[in-house]
């Protein structure tokens, strides 16, 4: 239950940091928060050689508003979204998922940019970021690029980050007067990982829906947008006919694990029931 | 490779310079180098709760960070907060309530616990059982932890009202 030995630095820069990842011919592990990477290293799932400590430096902080974005710097811990007015005011999907993340100790030191290059499909943030349809902005010595958050998970923690690559920033579009949000979970114990969740961004006219994204937690490999229920859903009114519908179509589009505690078809049952409590809320704008 | 790296931290309001291995956790640093044993190592991974410290007024799992995470930081272990008195009410109400048996877990609680209050809300049950979900105990069923926590933020603000009056 202890890390191997390895080296550790802390650059002043990200550039310093991509070059040291390099230098290191990949043998080398970013650390930020460090609230999965340590355990994994004590379990002796990872053992680089060289961590780089990234969580001091400036360019990858706070939160913004850039170019019409909510721009969410990698290294911001959960309890900077959990406590932010921006937050809540320009990204409310984010605010309402952000007390379920962990316990408050690990929100006190996990970041949000970590949370997605590990990309847990039981994480919070990583499918909101699809909910949200966000941008990762995306650092290596080459250059820099940007991702979908469409494109950016791939299967069981694995993502579009090659080796070496760092994630820098998240932008988040700007919610307007016809956002409706939604999240909620359904996990055995408080801060536990949930059984399933889901997380509902909606633009909707009274109680048209204009547009809408959902994506779920804990139902697979990834985070799972769910393209099928949105499309049943767009352009229709909230009723509680149309929300029986959509929880039909997610029953067929849904393909969920099972595990030792929860069959596939219990959490397709249990995901049905969150889909139409959350879409109740939207209509009820609660 | 994996020499010692030279660190600076205040643990407890004293500067501390030690030089550690990068691979010492914050944890086994507190209770082997400089000898807290308050911080309680139990599962090492960041499940129990027991090795909760304050990491620049924020409770953290001292078993998930390094110790050269912390260089320059500001670490208060429960030690620290009982030498300041900052848990006096807290402790006594965890002893009144029977809020311990093996008390293995109890650290961790109080640190918990003081992050709670330090906020200055008064939590209900169900949001100091929240706060508590990161907090392993295996004797009380944690009943009398909520309740020493419940008793404590109402004792602070009626204190508080006291004071103002």
């Amino acid at each position: 239950m202890k890390a191997r030995a390895f080296d550790y630095m802390r650059p002043k820069c990200v550039q310093e940091a991509l070059e040291a990842f390099v230098s290191a011919d990949g043998d080398a592990s970013y650390i930020a928060g460090g609230q999965s990477l340590v355990p994994a290293l004590a379990l002796r799932l990872q053992a680089p050689g060289l961590l780089i400590d990234i969580a001091r430096l400036d360019e990858l902080r706070g939160l913004s508003i850039a170019d019409g974005h909510l721009r969410i710097g990698a290294t911001t811990r959960h309890c900077e979204i959990l406590g932010s007015d921006l937050v809540r005011e320009h990204a409310p999907l984010l605010a309402k998922a952000a007390p379920f993340v962990a316990h408050p100790a690990i929100r006190n030191k996990g970041t949000f940019g970590g949370s997605l290059a590990l990309a847990d499909p039981a994480s919070e943030f990583p499918a909101m970021t699809l909910a949200l349809d966000a941008i990762i902005e995306i650092a290596s010595v080459e250059g820099s690029r940007r991702v979908g958050a469409g494109d950016f998970f791939i299967d069981l923690y694995e993502t579009a980050l090659q080796p070496g690559e760092l994630i820098t920033a998240v932008y988040v579009s700007l919610a307007t007067a016809k956002t409706r949000t939604a999240f909620d979970e359904l996990a055995r114990r408080r801060g536990d990982y949930a059984i399933v969740g889901a997380g509902i961004d909606a633009e909707m006219q009274g109680d048209f829906v204009e547009r809408m994204r959902i994506a779920f937690l804990s139902v697979g490999s990834t985070p799972v947008r769910v393209g099928a229920v949105e499309a049943a859903l767009t352009g229709r009114q909230l009723t509680p006919q149309a929300i029986r519908q959509a929880q039909d179509v997610l029953g067929t589009e849904l393909d969920p694990v099972g595990d030792e505690h929860t069959p596939p078809e219990m959490r397709r049952h249990l995901a049905r029931v969150l889909l139409g409590r959350l879409l109740g809320r939207l209509e009820a704008n609660v | 490779m994996s020499g010692k790296v030279a660190i600076s931290l205040a643990v407890n309001g004293e500067t501390i310079e030690a030089l550690v291995a990068p691979r010492t956790t914050l944890a086994d640093f507190l209770r082997q180098d400089i000898q807290l044993t308050g911080t309680h190592t139990g599962c090492e991974m960041g499940v129990c709760g027991a090795c909760l410290v304050l990491l620049d007024d924020r409770p953290v799992h001292a078993c998930l960070m390094f110790a050269v995470q912390a260089d320059g930081c500001a670490v208060e272990t429960v030690e620290g907060l009982t030498h300041r008195r900052a848990i006096d009410d807290l402790q006594k109400a965890f002893h009144e309530r029977n809020a311990l048996q093996c008390g293995f877990c109890t650290p961790g609680m109080l640190v918990s616990a003081y992050g709670i209050l330090a906020s200055g809300d008064e939590p209900d049950r169900d949001g100091i059982r929240d706060a508590l979900s990161g907090n392993y105990c295996r004797c009380t069923g944690y009943e009398s932890i909520v309740d020493a926590i419940e008793t404590t933020a109402r004792q602070r603000r009626q204190q508080m009202a006291e004071d103002k009056a």
